[in-house]
Order: structure tokens, then sequence, then C-alpha cells
């Protein structure tokens, strides 16, 4: 920067000595904003009060270059007096070039407290210059360490800040092996790297720097600040840095965070009367990057303008719920285009050299479904990007990101969904582990879910619009979710016997099932859909309570909502939209003979007449050795149960060694139910409940069951 | 044609711009002086390339009437940043560093979704140093909420254009049909490149396109199955095996990377008909 030279009087150059302090008042009458501009002789009030300013600070600048050591600021007025002084000043308008030497001096001379080193650095504002010696001296302070670390570290920041104030470099330049000698310590070697960065040339890059930069990015790793460093490095001398440095560290098109000032319309609102742009828009509207608490959302909700990139929302509570309030198509739009781009181009499967960022992609992912679950409904631009990347996906990858994020897949009536979803996930599932089976049945829950609270939602604003027809879009809809729960059904067939009915996996399916036999009364959809036999028989003969228990349950519900929807069915006069046919209450039947067969009254291998069921000949039955088969199997003697059973034995007759099951009978039937309850099968107790007619409590061979 | 003289025999890379919010085709010369505010700012926070001399960037945006398929497409906006060396300051040479072009050739398809407040300009060339490149694309993608993307040119969409420029007619002698073919999975790899005689080509061409005027996939799929089998029966290579990258004609010649270079101006908008609907699907 050219030393601005005075028309009135010649200036000294300034002397490193802290003495001499003749030149202020050079300095004064010299003029200092505009050199062209003439020095008035006379002297107005504003001068008067400039002088008597000046005079201060001349008294702070020769107190400060004599005061000696430890001299404390709490009980030391005139030091408090004159740092205040020194700081006004400063701030109004900046320092002369001969106050620097004065007060870099005593600040890193550590002769006084690092409060005060810390208020004089801050004060440091140039008014014109910043005299080169000035820092020259500084540095050598900074060699001998007299001041702490901190305020050395506030020394190179300053340095940094005011670096194209210094009017002269050339000696600066003779230090740069100085400033590189202070990479070592790890405090500073981020600032100390900028600083170089400032003063590199072509001829600062030797070898022997470059091997340096190169040991310490090894001793700590990938750092921004060096590589930076060693970018221009190579930027200057590319034959001597053979590494290959990372392109581009953060892409520069993609944006989430709302900058300082960033509306739209500030830059952009022309102002027609002065016909010139205003960069800093007065307008009556709230600054968005200001909106802090809900409360002010509340306040200023009327004039409050989006960022101008709207992905910077995503992140931002106040703004998501502003976003739902507001109406407009554009917003929607610039969020779908920015979101969809991104997805696509940083997805780190369907790019390649996208596979070393998929932390900072699961971590955006991540980010969309947390947003996702805040709006409570799913984004279009995300929707797009899920058909367009699981055809290609691994299954691996950012896994339990992408399942959640189809969980989010919006309900609409188009027969996309088979192609574009239930395609590649079916690939994925079949050839996959037990767990990843276990998470798309999870995840296929959640999608159902979600459906099914959405339809809620809509379904009083539907009955009231009259545009849509109530025939189209909820038949569309009941369509989309059948084929979903048929998909499941279908999927969950193949993966037992894939699994061999595994329990856990079982389990996950029966989850689903109890969504979707509460689908009527729960949610007020009319759909009705039972469980595949391929589902419902291993869940029947599992040898585990809990998969038995959780499908009692679920039967319990089905009956439930059959015996509704027949009930509304035949309550109302005029014909309803959807009648459930006979076929689903002929399917609820044959399962429901056949788990009272299993369970109540040992006649399961007779009466199943389902394809897929239980029914056995005798002379089958005979082959399998099992002393009365035809009583042989029911809660007592169910695999599931036999534990139980076992137990109550041992409860209630603890001398009798023989586990005499056949005990099990009349009265002490009654007090086994009563303590199968106990143990919490809860399912079960509502399923025998409701489904099974107890025609006397003594004799449980004439029970019979109920057909709705 | 005047005007676009100077977008000829450049090498551009191709970006496709989603929708523009906001933007007026009315206030160009302030959003030059935006940007270059933008540009100096930059180059303080010494993000802008180091070293060397300080350079003066100048800002010029402008219109290219012309360059549009119908009324209906957004006027192309040409942006270029041009130096002037502060150290000689009585020459005043401006020298061009950069240019950059939004443009939208029948672009219907994408117009007719968006709204008023959008403005649809969905494909993007520049030609200078990428240092530049970054910084006006994070100057617009502020300002007006779009994003920018590469755009890559798949093999079958330079087969397209392989297919389609051959059966141009050029005024001048044509250059030939240059096709260049990347081998994968050797230890050094390898590219073929296969010239056609200008006039052999489009012979051939006219023999399988049926209607003027009308492409259909299969056509291309012959006219590039001839040419390949005429390549294995002298050389015993499959090109169907490996990949196209570059398709090189009088009129224009693209790489898969996403470059492309125009040499005839008369069939300019034709090409960019053609590139709008390539960036056009990479938004959607």
């Amino acid at each position: 920067m050219q030393r601005r030279q005075s028309s009135k009087t010649p200036k000294q150059p300034l002397q490193g000595h802290h003495e001499n302090q003749t030149d202020l008042s050079a300095w004064r009458k010299g003029g200092r904003i505009d050199p062209g501009k003439s020095v008035q002789n006379i002297q107005s009030p504003n001068d008067q009060k400039n002088d008597s300013k000046q005079d201060s600070l001349e008294q702070a600048l020769s107190y400060f270059a004599k005061v000696q050591d430890r001299v404390s600021l709490k009980n030391n007025s005139v030091l408090q007096k004159h740092l205040t002084t020194v700081e006004s000043i400063a701030l109004q308008r900046g320092l002369p070039p001969e106050g620097f030497d004065v007060l870099l001096n005593v600040a890193l001379s550590g002769k006084l407290a690092d409060t005060v080193n810390t208020r004089l650095l801050k004060s440091l504002v140039p008014a014109s210059v910043i005299p080169e010696t000035s820092v020259i001296s500084s540095v050598s302070w900074l060699c001998v360490s007299k001041c702490s670390g901190n305020i050395q570290l506030l020394f190179l920041r300053w340095l940094i800040t005011v670096f194209d104030f210094i009017d002269r470099k050339e000696q600066l330049h003779a230090l740069y092996g100085f400033f590189f000698s202070f990479l070592q310590d790890e405090k500073m070697c981020p600032y100390v790297c900028h600083l170089l960065y400032l003063l590199t040339r072509k001829e600062s890059v030797k070898p022997f720097r470059i091997r340096r930069l190169l040991d310490l990015q090894a001793k700590m790793g990938m750092q921004s600040h060096l590589q930076a460093l060693l970018s221009l490095y190579k930027l200057f001398c590319p034959e001597l840095v053979t590494i290959t440095l990372p392109g581009k560290m953060k892409k520069w098109n993609t944006q989430l965070i709302i900058p300082a000032s960033s509306t739209n319309k500030n830059n952009l609102e022309e102002n027609r009367e002065k016909n010139h742009v205003d960069l800093y828009s007065t307008s009556e509207s709230f600054p968005v990057e200001q909106l802090q608490t809900f409360p002010q959302l509340l306040q200023n909700i009327h004039c409050l303008e989006f960022p101008s990139q709207m992905g910077s929302v995503l992140t931002n509570p106040l703004l998501l719920h502003y976003m739902n309030c507001i109406k407009d198509e554009s917003v929607y739009l610039r969020l779908y285009y920015w979101m969809g781009q991104t997805l696509q181009e940083e997805c780190t499967w369907c790019v390649a050299d996208n596979n070393q960022y998929e932390e900072e992609f699961k971590d955006f992912l991540e980010t969309v479904y947390k947003t996702e679950c805040f709006l409570q409904e799913g984004f279009s631009s995300c929707e797009e990007f899920l058909y367009k990347s699981l055809p290609l996906w691994d299954g691996f990858c950012c896994r339990s990101q992408i399942l959640k994020l189809v969980s989010w897949i919006p309900l609409s009536s188009s027969s996309e969904m088979k192609s574009h979803l239930y395609d590649p996930l079916a690939q994925l599932f079949f050839t996959s582990s037990l767990y990843f089976k276990c998470s798309v049945l999870e995840t296929l829950k959640e999608l159902l879910q979600n459906w099914l609270n959405w339809h809620m939602i809509h379904l009083d604003s539907e009955f009231e619009s009259e545009v849509y027809s109530l025939n189209t879009t909820l038949s569309g809809l009941v369509n989309v979710v059948a084929e979903l729960i048929h998909f499941v059904g279908w999927i969950s067939t193949v993966a037992l016997r894939l699994e061999n009915n595994a329990t856990f996996l079982l389990y996950f399916i029966l989850d689903f099932y109890e969504t979707v036999c509460d689908m009527y009364l729960r949610y007020n959809l009319p759909l009705l859909i039972m469980p595949p036999a391929g589902v419902f028989y291993p869940a029947l003969l599992s040898m585990d309570s809990v998969s038995l228990n959780q499908l009692c349950y679920i039967m319990y519900r089905y009956r439930t909502n059959l015996v509704a929807a027949k009930e509304n069915e035949l309550s109302k006069k005029k014909t309803l939209q959807f009648k459930f046919s006979s076929q689903i209450y002929q399917e609820y039947n044959q399962y429901i003979i056949a788990m009272v067969g299993c369970l109540w009254t040992s006649r399961a291998f007779q009466k199943d007449i389902h394809p897929q069921g239980l029914r056995m000949d005798d002379e089958l039955l005979k082959k399998t050795a099992v002393q009365e088969f035809r009583t042989s199997f029911n809660i007592v003697y169910h695999p599931a149960m036999m534990g139980y059973a076992v137990l109550f034995l041992q409860q209630a007759w603890p001398d009798d060694t023989t586990f005499d099951l056949s005990l099990i009978k009349g009265k002490r039937w009654n007090w086994y139910l009563e303590y199968l309850y106990a143990q919490g099968l809860k399912g079960l107790k509502v399923f025998i409940e409701s489904s099974i007619n107890r025609v006397s409590q003594a004799s449980h061979s004439k029970a019979g069951n109920v057909q709705v | 044609p005047q005007q676009t003289a100077f977008l000829l025999r450049k090498q551009w890379t191709l970006y496709s711009v989603t929708p523009l919010y906001r933007f007026s085709g009315a206030r160009l010369r302030d959003y030059g002086r935006l940007l270059g505010a933008f540009i100096a700012a930059e180059k303080q926070k010494g993000l802008a390339g180091g070293g060397g001399v300080e350079l003066d960037i100048k800002v010029a945006v402008s219109s290219l009437p012309d360059l549009r398929g119908s009324d209906q497409d957004q006027a192309a906006v040409l942006v270029q940043l041009s130096s002037r060396s502060s150290a000689s300051r009585k020459n005043s040479e401006e020298k061009l560093l950069w240019s950059g072009w939004f443009c939208c050739v029948s672009g219907d398809d994408l117009s007719e979704r968006v709204p008023e407040d959008f403005t649809c300009l969905p494909l993007f060339l520049a030609n200078g140093a990428d240092s530049y490149t970054s910084i006006v694309g994070s100057w617009f993608q502020k300002t007006f909420d779009c994003c920018f993307r590469r755009l890559a040119i798949s093999p079958l969409n330079l087969s397209w254009m392989a297919a389609m420029w051959t059966g141009c007619k050029v005024d001048k002698t044509a250059s030939a049909l240059e096709l260049v073919f990347s081998v994968p999975s050797l230890p050094q790899p390898l590219d073929i490149l296969y010239a056609i005689h200008p006039e052999d080509a489009k012979d051939l061409w006219d023999t399988v396109q049926k209607t003027p005027g009308e492409i259909t996939q299969e056509e291309v799929d012959v006219f590039m199955d001839c040419l390949y089998s005429h390549f294995h029966r002298h050389f015993k290579i499959r090109l169907s095996a490996t990949k196209l990258v570059k398709v090189s004609t009088a009129i224009a010649s693209a790489h898969c990377d996403g470059f492309i270079k125009f040499l005839q101006s008369q069939y300019l908008t034709g090409v960019l008909m053609l590139l709008t609907e390539l960036a056009i699907s990479q938004i959607q």
C-alpha cells in the first residue's frame, strides 16, 4: 500500500524508538483523509475538539511508552484512563502510524496484564497505514515469547486482518523463514499458515519448506490450512509439489447455511426514483437472518422473506414452520429443484468419485429425513431421487438413511410404485441378510402408517371439497395401499421360507399386520386384507409364544373390524361405496377354524380345509406315533405353550414330578388359562374371550366358536 | 450470425441450470455490477487464484436475443469477464478472461411447468478458467437460488449427434466424421480414433434415414452398426464393446465429459436445441 504523502509538511520516517513523540503534531497538521484537501489554518471548534483529543492521545502514548512492569489495571485509574482514550480514538478514527510502535511494544513485551494487552491489540485500528518497522519489532517480541500464548495468537490474527495496511513489505518478506518456523506450534499453525499464504511469493517456495509442510500434514492429518498453503505452493512451483491435492474440499454448489445477509429481495429490488440498486433494503421486511425465536416468527410472519437459497431452511425449524403456512408454489419449487439436484449430484453410488464423501452424504440424508419428520410429509424431489437411485443401490451404503427416507414416500394414486420401488426393493430383499429383511419390513410398516395417517388428516378436507369426487380419490388410494400390503405379504412368505421361519423375522411381519388389521377402525380406510397363508400358518405353528400371542391379537382385531364393518353395512340404509366382499369373511372364517382347532378344540387336523392348511389324514397322523393324536394339539400341547403348561403344573402341584399334561382339564383348564393370562399373553386372552364361546365352564370339549 | 460468431471454435464446458428465481432480463447491467463487486470481494479473500499481478476484472452481462428457439424461450444471457492489467493502465487493453452464457432453445417442456417467477435458462456454457466459473456460478446460485451441475453426454446421445450432424448439408468442404472410442480395463488406456470421409458418411446416412427431417433410434443404431462392422472387418475390433467418448463433425464436436465446440453458425441453434433437451432431462 502506498504511503500517502501530505502536501504540506514533509513527514519524517518514524524511528523505532518509542521516545520520539514529535511527529504526532506533524500528523495532525498533515490532514489524514485526503492528501489533496487543503488544511484549514483557522481552528474551528471541531478542530479544537480534535486537538484536545489529540493531546490526550499523545499523553496516552507517552504513558505507554514509559510504563513500567506489572501495573495492574484494577487499581490504576491512570492506566484505565489512557487505555480508554486509546480505545475510543481508535474506534472513532483510527490510530496514527506512529502509535503502533509504542502500543505493539507494550502489548507484546508482557509488561502489562493480558487483559490490557488484549484491549490494546484489539484497538490497533489504523487510520492510514501501519509502518513496517513496528511490525518487524513486534515479530522480534514474538520470537522472544515474553507475552502469553493467547496474546501471540491475537497478534497473528491482527496481523492477518490489517495485512493490507502495512505500508511496505520487503522486510516482512525477508522474515518469511521466521514465520515459517512458527508452524510447529499447533495452536499458531492455522494463523501462521494464513499469514504465509499472504506472504508467499515464488521465491519463498523451497523444497525443504514443502517437505516440512508434508511432514506436518502427515502428523496432523488433512488440515485445510495446510492444504491451502500447499495448493499455493503448487500454483507457483507445480514441478516441486508433486502430491495430488483434493480438487475441491467443499463443493461450490452445496449450501446449507444462511449467510449473513441473504434475502433475495435485498439485492435486487429496484428503487425507481433513485435509479440505482439499493443494496441494503430498508423496506419493512424482517431480515430473516435475525429470526431466532418462535415469538419473533409470529410477530413478523406477515413480512418475512425466505433466504435467497431455499436449501438453508432445512435446518431451521422456524422457517420450516413458516414454509408450512405459505401457499406460494415458488417456495416449494425452489426447494424441489435444489434438493433434487443436490441429492442426485452428491449420491455416492450414482456418481463415480463420490465414494469419499459418503459421510457427508449420509449426514445430508439424515437432515432431509429429520426435516420430513418435522413437516410430517415427504418431499417429491426425495421420492424421485429414491426411484432413480434404488435400482443402483447396493443395500449397504447409507442403508438406514435410505430406508428411513423410503418410509416417507408420499401417497399418490399413481401406479409407478411397483416398478420404481417394489421391484428394486424385492431384488435387494431376497438376496440380503436377515437383518436387512427385517429393516425393510419395518420401513414398509412405517410407510403404511404414514400413508394411513396422511389419509386420516385429509379425509375431512376431502369430504368437504366437492372438487374431488369420493369415488376416484378414495378407490385410487385404496388400491395403492392394497398393492403395498400384497407386496409385503408376498415377500414375507418367501422370506419366511428362506429364513426357516425365524422368530425375529416373524416378529416384524406380524408387526406389519398389526397395522393392517386395524385399518378400518383406526384409520377409517375401508380395506381389509388377511395375511397370506404363508404368514398365517408359520405363525400359528411357531415354536415360540410371542408369535402365537401376536397372531391371536391380530385375529382378534380382524374380528373386531369385520364385525364393525358388517354392522355399518347392515345399519346404513344407503349403499356404501365400499362393501367388504364375502370372500374376506370366508377367508377369516377359514383361519379362525384352523386357529380354534389348534388351540382349543383339538380338532386341528380334521377341519382345516385351507389348501395350505393343517388337514391331515388319520393314517398320516398315526405314523407320528403320538397317542391320542386327536386330542393332542391345543393350548396345552402346542409346542409354543408346552413350556407354560409344565410350569403351571410345577406351580400347582410342586410335589408331583410326573408332568402329566392331561391333568389340565375341567376346572384346572380355567386355572391354566388364568395362569397364561398372568404371564402376559394378552393377545391370547382377547382372542379366546372374543372368538370362543364357552358353552359350559366345566367341559372344554363342547366349546364352540363364533363364525362371523 | 454476426453476433454469435465469437461463440464458434471455442471449447465450451456444459452445465445444466435449474430455473432462476426472480431473474429479470431487463436488469442485466445491475447484475453485471453486482457480480463485479462479488468477484472483487472474493479476490480480496484470496480465493480467486493466488499470486501474480493484481487484475482489475470488468464484468459485462448482455443479452443475445437471436439465440432462442421460439418466442417462448428466454433470450440467451452472456457474461464476460475481461481484465485490465493495472500495471499498464495506459494501454487499457481488455483481455477477455472468461465467458459464459445461459440459453434455452425450445425448452417448452420446462418453461411451461414453472410459474412466472422463474426464468428457464437450463443450458450454461463456460469457457475460461475453472476458478472464474465457480465464482460466477456461486454468485448466480446465491442470487437466484439455482443449481449448476456438469452436464455429461452419454454415448447414446453422442451417437445421435453423430447421425444427426452427418446428415446436415455443409457448404464448404466438410471435415471428416471423427469418432473417438475409449477402451476400458486395459493396463494402459487405449483410445481409438475412427475417421470417416464426410461424403461417405453422408451417403451412408442417407440410405439409412427413411423420412427426411425425422430420425428414429433404430436408424441411429443401424448407422452406428454399419460403421462398427466396417471397422471390425478391417481391424477385428468390436467398437460396440468400447465407449464412445467424442464425436467430431463439420457442424460441431462433442465430448462425453460435457464439452462442445460449435463450428458452423448456421446449425448453432439446432445443436443448442439438442443440448437444451439434455440439460432439461438432467433437471427433471
